[in-house]
C-alpha cells in the first residue's frame, strides 16, 4: 500500500510515495540514497539510525516512513555544510579521535547535535544521558564525550 | 519492511474507534516503541495487522489540570513531555523521574505513557508511580467513556481491561492522591540507561513531624503486574520514622509480593530489593538522601 507524504528532508521540501510497511530508515536509505544513516540493531536499541525529527533525536528504524508526513527530518547529511564542510561537532569528532570503525558515528553526531541544541552548556552527566541511547561497539566512549564537551566549550567562547 | 497489512492515521478519537470496531484485524499504535519491535520480531498477534496511528489525535496529547485540580495526562504524551512538564515537575516529581528513567532519549522522545500502561508489562517504569497514586485510566469506546482504577486495569502479564474498540484517552491523577505527598521512584537496573528494571519501587508519603500519616508503596516486577504493598501501608500509618520501623515496613512489603526468578535476577535478590528499596525511597523522598 503506497501513501503520499510531504516532508522536509535536510531542508528540501519533498513529496514522496512511501510504502506503509517501510521504516523511515528504509525510505532514507533505499529511496533517497541517504546512506549516512545506518541500520544497526533494527529495534531501537543502538541508535545508529538516529535522525532529527522536528529537532528531536529519534531512531528511524522504529519510525514508520508515513509518520514523516509534515515533519522536518534532518539526517547526518543535513548536518554537513552544502559545500561538504563538517559541522563544528563533526570536526571535533575527527580532532578528538572519537571515530573508530565509524558505524555508530552518524547516530552519535545526530544525538549530540540535539543535545547541544537543547542544552548548550551540558554537564558531563547530561552529555552521558543525552547519548545514552547510542551504542559504540568499539567502546570509544571517552573520546566521543570529549568531542561533545569541546564543541560546547568552543561555542561558549565564540 | 515491517510485516504490516495496512496503516490508518486517525485524526479524531471517533475515527480511531470506528476503525477499530470495523476491522477485526486492527491494532492501535502510538509511538511504536513496543508494537513495532514485536512486529519486527514477528511475535504472534503482531504481524499482518492493520495499524491505527493515534499520535495525530490532538486531544490525546498533553498534560492539564482539570477544574477540580486533578492532573490529566493525555495517553499519547511522550515520556520526554511528561518528564519536562511543569505541572508534573511541580506536583509529582517522582513521575517525572520515572518517565525519565525509560530507555534512552530516542525512546523517550516517542514512547508514550499510555502505551507504557496499555501493554500491561509489570516492568513499565511509569506504572508503579501511577499505582502509588491510584491513577484512574480513562477509556473511550463504541459504548462511550468509562474510567477504571489502575489496579483493576491490569489483569495479568500483558493483559489489561480494555475491550475491543476501546482507546485509552487519559490517565487521571486525583488531587488528593498527590497533594501534600512526597514521592520518590527507584529503578533498580543493571544499566543506568536502555535497560528494563530488575525491580522498580515508587512511594508516596505524607508525614506530620516524624510520623507517617499515610504511605503508599508500589512495585514493578515484584509480581506479574505492578502491585501495591497494602499490608505494609496499613502498619505504617501513624508510625514514627525510625530505622527499626522502616525495617518493619520493608519486611511487611514481602507479604504482597510474588517475586520471580529470571535471568535478570534471582527471586531471593528481588526479595531483598523489595525490602530495601522502599526504605531508601522514603528517606530520599523526605530529604534524607542516601
Amino acid at each position: 500500500m503506497l501513501k503520499t507524504i510531504n516532508c522536509t528532508i535536510n531542508g528540501k521540501v519533498m513529496e514522496l510515495q512511501v510504502d506503509v510497511r517501510e521504516s523511515l530508515l528504509d525510505m532514507l536509505r533505499n529511496r533517497l540514497h541517504l546512506t549516512g544513516t545506518k541500520q544497526g540493531c533494527g529495534v531501537g536499541e543502538c541508535g545508529a539510525c538516529a535522525v532529527l525529527i522536528d529537532g528531536q533525536t529519534l531512531d528511524s528504524c522504529i519510525y514508520l516512513a508515513v509518520w514523516a508526513d509534515g515533519k522536518d527530518v534532518v539526517t547526518i547529511e543535513g548536518l554537513t555544510g552544502t559545500d561538504g564542510s563538517l559541522s563544528d561537532l563533526q570536526q571535533n569528532f575527527v580532532d578528538k579521535g572519537a571515530i573508530q570503525c565509524g558505524f555508530c558515528t552518524p547516530g552519535f553526531v545526530v544525538s549530540a547535535t540535539a543535545l547541544l541544541d537543547k542544552k548548550p552548556n551540558p554537564t558531563k552527566a547530561e552529555i552521558r544521558r543525552g547519548l545514552s541511547g547510542n551504542l559504540c561497539r568499539c567502546t570509544g566512549y571517552t573520546k566521543i564525550l570529549d568531542a561533545v564537551e569541546a564543541t560546547a566549550e568552543q561555542r561558549r567562547n565564540k | 519492511m515491517y510485516q504490516i497489512n495496512g496503516y490508518f492515521e486517525a485524526s479524531t478519537i471517533k475515527e480511531a474507534i470506528d476503525y477499530l470496531v470495523g476491522n477485526e484485524n486492527s491494532q492501535v499504535i502510538a509511538g511504536g516503541t513496543d508494537v513495532l519491535i514485536k512486529t519486527r520480531e514477528r511475535k504472534s498477534g503482531y504481524t499482518d495487522k492493520d495499524l491505527v496511528g493515534i499520535m495525530r489525535i490532538p486531544v490525546l496529547k498533553g498534560i492539564n489540570l482539570d477544574d477540580d485540580g486533578n492532573i490529566l495526562i493525555g495517553s499519547t504524551t511522550t515520556f520526554t513531555e511528561v518528564e519536562e512538564d511543569e505541572i508534573i515537575q511541580r506536583n509529582i516529581p517522582s513521575l517525572a523521574a520515572a518517565c525519565g528513567s525509560v530507555g534512552g532519549p530516542q525512546i523517550r522522545n516517542i514512547g508514550t505513557i499510555g502505551g507504557n500502561v496499555a501493554n500491561g508489562a509489570t516492568s513499565a517504569d511509569s506504572a508503579s508511580t501511577l499505582f502509588a497514586m491510584d491513577a484512574v485510566i480513562c477509556l473511550e469506546g463504541p459504548e462511550g467513556k468509562r474510567e477504571i482504577p489502575i489496579k483493576e486495569f491490569y489483569l495479568g502479564p500483558g493483559k489489561v481491561a480494555m475491550n475491543k474498540g476501546e482507546l485509552m484517552t487519559h490517565i487521571k491523577i486525583l488531587k488528593e492522591n498527590f497533594m501534600c505527598f512526597k514521592g520518590h521512584y527507584i529503578k533498580f537496573s543493571q544499566r543506568k540507561a536502555m535497560d528494563i528494571a530488575t525491580l522498580g519501587c515508587s512511594i508516596m508519603v505524607k508525614t506530620t513531624g516524624n510520623k507517617i500519616d499515610e504511605l503508599k508503596i508500589a512495585y514493578g516486577v515484584a509480581g506479574p503486574t505492578p502491585i501495591r504493598a497494602t499490608e505494609a501501608e496499613a502498619i505504617a500509618k501513624g508510625m514514627e520514622i525510625t530505622t527499626e520501623n522502616l525495617d518493619l515496613i520493608g519486611e511487611k512489603c514481602l507479604e504482597n509480593a510474588s517475586a520471580r526468578d529470571s535471568w535478570r535476577a534471582s527471586k531471593a535478590f528481588r526479595q531483598q530489593l523489595i525490602r530495601e528499596l522502599p526504605k531508601r525511597a522514603i528517606k530520599i523522598a523526605l530529604g534524607g538522601g542516601e
